[in-house]
């Protein structure tokens, strides 16, 4: 007979933890709800809001500019500590702004500086390089992007080969990333970098901090089958890096990238936007038409959605005793990579029912009309331009950030020791 | 905002935990489960001593006056045992019987009881056309004089021979599946009329056919208001759901647990068969399956108690949709992961699964309750 000495899991030890169950907010939480939803109400620009309401193309201005009014705001790094612009907020209250972002249809934050390599400096960086780089990242002067795959190592990706020479006082970098999004907006890329090709692959690797400006960096546009230019490849020729712009030990980088993937992503799941896109689901299958009556009362079409509801529940509640552990001082192993791989899923799901709730108009092929600036007649319902490349772009979900399968290898041998 | 236990409930799991670890083997329940009554009686002292049948009495008829979540601790951990003593049937779906429907006199004779270890209940609230649609409802119950004569069937109901009081729904008005007409009655176990035909479960449980001929009770025996008993059933039904939900939790995560030492420590082509990804993977989606169903479980037992109707419908309809198909997924990858070992009787791992299986037709199973959710918005 199994016992019930612990299934050693790291959630199964959360359902043992503190304080009295009640999934109603108190009225602290609910004023600092309402105090962020009314700023969000207030300050986001109407036009950006359209383009996330109909999940039309951002362009990086509209990015930009709605960072700084988080930045104004002195919101622009709950995730940070607050001598370094943090808002020393508690794990909930930051769950709370992060569903106030999604349900406000905000854009998203461009991840790669405040949320990845922000942490890593603050964690590991030297004090110059906390004052130089940290404010700017704030202020979004600079927008970074992560170079961490190469052509020859994705989901192996300690086996990388961009190479970094020691010179006196600079690097020279050598080598390609790929897969690189946003790297046409950058200013900075964090990179992992090969600085010890005699030694085991993981403790060869450096984390270092090139400026996209430097002579020898050269970015190249990969164009995805949805029609997007997110992603890109970018070539280091001979590209000298100050050593300054290490960061912390040479050939510790893997540790620090290990870090950085496991660090405060709470957020990861994205369920508040997943509920925002299930209620857009809803609102056009009341409006498409099914023998002559809405979509959304056709039975089997609701038991659809409220499949997916019901999964995006299970994820919601296990996110909330994840956050709620986080409050009581619990952390947890490999809490992310369920969050990454369970939320990509049920994003995925919701993508394909938008499309199949569109039906014939998932056909016409008009990129023009999730463009900026489009005013003509829409070819069909208006809504309908842009969910096709949206569940085609959606795919890359369960790909980027280690694919899913990657993920299931981290909780196997994290959680299960396996 | 607090999605974590209190303290009391800390100390309520780690005894619980403790009792099934220490005192409930599986060869032990094996016995229990096949002697005559089919659980012990001992340990149903135990568990009134433990103050465990009182969680939902109220302190002023001698019971704790818990929450759903304290009986969710429990059921989670009687779910690790398989535990086959008549909780749910009497501390969960008879207390709450009692609660919603029950008159005052009613409650002062039976809750002190319930919580003293000294009364069992059933429920029959189902019949063999009804499938899970509580209002589908034929057995008739006449106004005869002052009392009632109740004829019909009601369907595996569960412990019901070991009960000293059935609850049974019967139709008063209306037509087979009317929503009004439903009511409820407290019959005695040894009412002439009432007849049971009694067998043993899959899942080493109990259960009857009910038979009713001409059984006649007095107008005492009413539970609840006639005719309009049928959202008092909905809710109790809605606690019994809550705790086999968290019952099923304590079993996937039982059998999570079998099946990751099974992987560590079975070797074939020379190395523990956990070192194989496709299994890995596996272990992996039972262990999150597991772990979802654990939060769907403890937030529709917050929610039962807290939410109004139509949220609190959702939430548990939403959590027996989870653990359903949880349920059937962890159950049969356990049972495949074990290879032939996984068939034998002999260990564990076959009467969790079947546990598992029936929890998913008792009170509706995942597309009932896909629907119940889908359409109660």
């Amino acid at each position: 007979m199994v016992t019930a000495t612990a299934f050693n899991s790291t959630l199964n030890q959360l359902a043992g933890a503190s304080l009295t169950m009640d999934l109603t907010l108190s009225d602290k939480e609910r004023a600092f709800q309402a105090q962020v939803r009314a700023f969000i109400a207030e300050r986001l620009p109407a036009h950006i809001k359209r383009k996330v309401e109909d999940s039309l193309q951002l362009v990086k201005e509209d990015y930009v500019s709605w960072q700084k009014i988080l930045y104004e705001r002195g919101w622009m790094a709950p995730n940070w500590p607050k001598q370094y612009g943090g808002t020393g907020w508690t794990p909930i209250e930051r769950y709370l702004f992060e569903e106030e972002l999604a349900l406000g249809s905000t854009p998203r934050i461009i991840p790669f500086g405040v949320a990845m390599v922000g942490p890593v400096i603050i964690e590991f960086g030297s004090e110059a390089q906390k004052q130089r780089f940290l404010p700017r990242i704030l202020s979004s002067e600079d927008l970074w992007c992560q170079g961490y795959s190469e052509p020859g190592a994705g989901s192996d990706l300690a086996s990388l080969t961009t190479r970094a020479r020691r010179d006196g006082e600079h690097y020279i970098v050598n080598g390609a990333k790929t897969w690189t999004t946003m790297a046409h907006y950058a200013d900075w890329i964090f990179c992992l970098v090969r600085t010890d090709s005699a030694a085991k692959k993981q403790e060869g690797i450096s984390f270092l901090l090139i400026d996209m400006h430097s002579p020898g960096v050269s970015v190249r546009p990969i164009r995805t089958f949805d029609g997007a230019e997110e992603i890109n490849e970018v070539y280091f020729d001979d590209v000298s890096v100050p050593a300054e712009n290490l960061v912390g030990e040479e050939n510790k980088g893997w540790t620090y990238a290990k870090f950085l993937l496991g660090h405060e992503r709470t957020g990861i799941a994205g369920v508040a936007r997943s509920k925002k896109q299930l209620a857009r689901v809803k609102e056009l299958a009341a409006r498409e038409l099914c023998d002559g009556k809405p979509l959304l009362e056709e039975q089997r079409f609701r038991e659809k959605i409220a499949a997916v509801e019901i999964e995006l529940m299970a994820l919601e509640y296990t996110n909330l005793r994840i956050v709620c552990a986080e409050q009581a001082g619990e952390t947890m192993a490999a809490e992310s990579s369920i969050l990454k791989f369970r939320g990509t899923e049920l994003q995925q799901a919701i993508t394909e029912l938008l499309l199949e709730v569109i039906g014939y108009y998932a056909h016409p092929n008009v990129p023009q009309a999730i463009a900026q600036g489009w005013n003509e007649e829409p070819i069909g319902p208006a809504y309908a331009a842009s969910i096709a490349p949206l569940y085609f772009n959606w795919r890359k979900t369960s790909i980027y950030g280690g694919t899913n399968e990657i993920q299931k290898n981290i909780i196997a041998k994290m959680v299960l020791g396996l | 905002m607090d999605f974590t236990f209190t303290l009391e409930q800390k100390l309520l799991k780690e005894n619980v935990e403790r009792f099934i670890a220490n005192e409930y083997t599986f060869d032990k329940r094996r016995a229990w489960a096949h002697s005559e009554l089919g659980f012990s009686r001992e340990h149903w002292t135990r568990f009134a001593e433990l103050g465990w049948l009182g969680i939902d009495v109220t302190e002023e008829h001698g019971g704790l006056g818990g929450s759903a979540v304290e009986q969710a601790i429990l059921m989670e951990a009687f779910g690790r045992g398989l535990v086959v003593e008549p909780y749910l049937t009497t501390a969960v779906l008879g207390t709450a019987l009692l609660h919603h429907g029950g008159s005052i006199q009613q409650k002062q004779t039976l809750l002190p009881a319930i919580a003293a270890g000294e009364s069992l209940i059933a429920f029959g609230f189902a019949e063999s056309q009804s499938r899970y649609h509580l209002a589908d409802v034929t057995t008739i119950a006449r106004k005869d004089g002052d009392g009632f004569v109740l004829n019909g069937t009601k369907s595996v109901v569960f412990n019901a021979a070991g009960a000293d009081t059935i609850v049974v729904s019967t139709r008063t008005g209306g037509a087979s599946r009317d929503d009004h007409g439903i009511s409820l009655f407290l019959i005695e176990r040894q009412t002439p009329g009432l007849a049971l035909r009694e067998y043993a479960t899959v899942d080493g449980g109990r259960a009857a056919e009910l038979l009713l001929n001409d059984a006649r009770v007095g107008a005492d025996a009413v539970l609840g208001n006639i005719d309009n008993a049928l959202p008092v059933i909905e809710r109790v039904i809605d606690a019994g759901i809550v705790a086999v939900c968290a019952e099923a939790v304590g079993i996937m995560a039982a059998l999570c647990q079998a099946t990751l030492d099974y992987l560590k420590t079975r070797q074939q082509f020379g190395r523990p068969i956990g070192e194989f990804q496709v299994l890995q993977h596996r272990m992996v989606d039972m262990y999150v399956a597991c772990e979802l169903s654990r939060s769907m479980a403890y937030m529709a037992a917050v929610k039962l108690d807290d939410a109004e109707a139509t949220e609190r419908r959702r939430a548990v309809s939403a959590a027996k949709v989870q653990i359903g198909r949880a349920g059937r997924f962890i159950g049969q990858q356990a049972v495949q992961l074990h290879g032939a070992m996984g068939m034998t009787d002999e260990l564990a791992v076959g009467h969790y699964f079947k546990r598992l299986t029936m929890i998913e037709s008792t009170f509706g199973d995942a597309d009932y309750h896909l629907q119940r959710f889908a359409n109660s918005e």
